[in-house]
């Protein structure tokens, strides 16, 4: 009786917290049929959007996943002052809200700033533009790659490597013939993490992007500026388009576990 | 060259936070944080934050546990569901709430522009964190233990909290504690259903990026301090926790 009774608390409990809401919005979505929906994804505004979404996170993926490998591999293969330290700083932008991320990055990369001045002298605007936003999203995406990639790193142990060295590879060879292929899964997670993680970001990017539609309107700034103009029907329709993305990422993240287990 | 990286993106960033707070000297400092707004935000932040983990450490651990010792169709579909407020875009998240507790609710229980929810979207994004730190450690739990309390004349509840609760304990306050360093920093989800009202509705996150819209950059720097402290302590409690927790295993 008791198993029957926490059952339902939970279930309940999911049911008006998650699947509810979440059903809602596919309902009230297509509630006059698809036509409308594609529609209001195809405007040019929407197109914009989503051409600015992808060029970020994807800029944002390489540069992360480049780090992420190099973090780890530093963490786990090297033993120097600070690494404490290095570990625990990775961990850092979980922790902090995406607002304060995004007024870090103004207060040092903005016009006004000294270093940011500079740049802008170079030709060279961050905030309210493109590298802002792109910096932003690394920030808030920073720790995924390398908690990915960290653990199975210890596992596999230096034999192998040891033994490409005494055969005479290079590190780069190394790297890429062992090193490499053993950990690909995990770098794969981590990827897809980042890849889900910098298309939802909303906060830190709304902060440095200066939200100026058609130019640095994200997918997500799309979503609430439509929501704030009362335009429901486009807001709906995007914020689909993204829980579909997130849907898909739940799927591969599954897929790509199991795999780990395996090894 | 990580260092490198991890100084231009995080480190000088959040240092010029921090600098810019303390502009005025630490009296500037305190009267920035304490202004009517931002202590009422700050209040209302805390205040619900500790609700939000207290609520997730008794629904997490609920959930995990129906997810490993119980068995019912579907459940595969609900252990994928757990995961779904981190895939989810923040502010999809304030969306599809407000969409069921909003002023439109089919429910008729319409929470926007209220406390109660904010606390609803706390809710919704924090659920993953005990859930995801309880199960694995439940699911390594020796049944054999209990099993031998049991066959001792231990009831239930004696067994629950004298065995399993024990071994539990560090990775559900692991949890809770992740889930109010979210909470405290969260900003996309609670933006749309607050409505933003001062002294009301508004979170500290919200009522930065109202300063910094407002173009109060010390203000807003100030009120990020607070939460960059908070976070901090938050860290080094979790890595305390993980000792806690490693020695006992």
């Amino acid at each position: 009786m008791a198993r029957y009774g926490l059952r339902t608390v939970a279930l309940v409990y999911l049911l008006f917290l998650l699947v509810l809401p979440v059903g809602l919005i596919c309902w009230t979505t297509f509630q006059d049929g698809i036509a409308p929906v594609i529609e209001s994804l195809t405007t040019p505004s929407a197109l914009h959007a989503f051409k600015v979404t992808a060029q970020v996170a994807v800029l944002t993926v390489i540069a992360n996943t480049v780090f992420g490998v190099g973090t780890a591999v530093l963490l786990v293969r090297h033993e120097f002052r600070g690494r404490r330290v290095l570990n625990m700083l990775v961990d850092l932008p979980l922790a902090v809200s995406p607002v304060v991320v995004g007024l870090a990055l103004v207060l040092v990369y903005g016009r006004f700033a000294p270093f940011g001045g500079w740049l802008a002298d170079l030709g060279i605007d961050v905030i309210f533009s493109l590298p802002g936003m792109v910096l932003a999203t690394i920030f808030v995406c920073l720790p995924l790659v390398v908690r990915a990639v960290t653990p199975v790193l210890e596992e596999i142990g230096i034999e192998q490597e040891q033994a490409a060295w005494t055969l005479g590879s290079k590190p780069w060879q190394t790297f890429r013939r062992v090193t490499l292929p053993a950990i690909r899964w995990a770098l794969a997670y981590g990827m897809v993490l980042t890849l889900a993680r910098a298309l939802g970001e909303y906060g830190a990017v709304a902060v440095v992007s200066g939200r100026i539609k058609d130019q640095t309107q994200t997918l997500t700034l799309f979503v609430e500026e439509r929501f704030q103009n009362f335009d429901q029907q486009a807001a709906y329709a995007a914020a689909f388009a993204m829980a579909v993305i997130a849907v898909l990422t739940l799927l591969t993240i599954t897929l790509l576990r199991p795999r780990e287990d395996e090894r | 060259m990580a260092t490198l990286y991890l100084s231009l993106i995080v480190l000088i960033p959040l240092a010029a936070v921090v600098l810019r707070s303390m502009e005025d000297g630490l009296s500037g400092f305190w009267a920035q944080v304490t202004t009517p707004e931002a202590s009422s935000a700050l209040k209302l932040t805390v205040v619900a934050s500790l609700l939000v983990a207290l609520i997730n450490l008794v629904m997490g651990t609920l959930i995990a546990w129906v997810l490993v010792r119980d068995d019912f169709p579907g459940k595969r579909i609900v252990e994928m569901l757990i995961d779904l407020p981190f895939a989810l875009p923040t502010i999809v998240a304030g969306l599809v709430l407000l969409a069921l507790y909003g002023p439109s609710s089919p429910l008729g229980v319409d929470l926007a522009y209220a406390r109660s929810g904010v606390v609803v979207a706390l809710l919704f994004v924090t659920l993953p964190f005990v859930v995801r730190t309880v199960q694995p450690v439940l699911l390594e739990l020796d049944k054999e233990v209990e099993e031998a309390a049991a066959s001792l004349g231990a009831g239930r509840a004696t067994i629950f909290r004298r065995v399993i609760l024990p071994s539990l304990l560090p990775a559900m306050l692991s949890g809770t504690a992740l889930a109010f360093a979210r909470s405290i920093s969260e900003f996309g989800s609670t933006v749309l259903i607050s409505g933003n009202i001062p002294f009301q509705t508004q979170v500290a996150a919200v009522s930065i990026f109202g300063q910094i819209e407002s173009d109060n950059m010390t203000g807003a720097a100030a009120v990020s301090t607070v939460l960059l402290v908070v976070a901090l302590v938050m860290l080094v409690a979790l890595d305390l926790l993980q000792r806690w927790g490693s020695r006992r295993g």
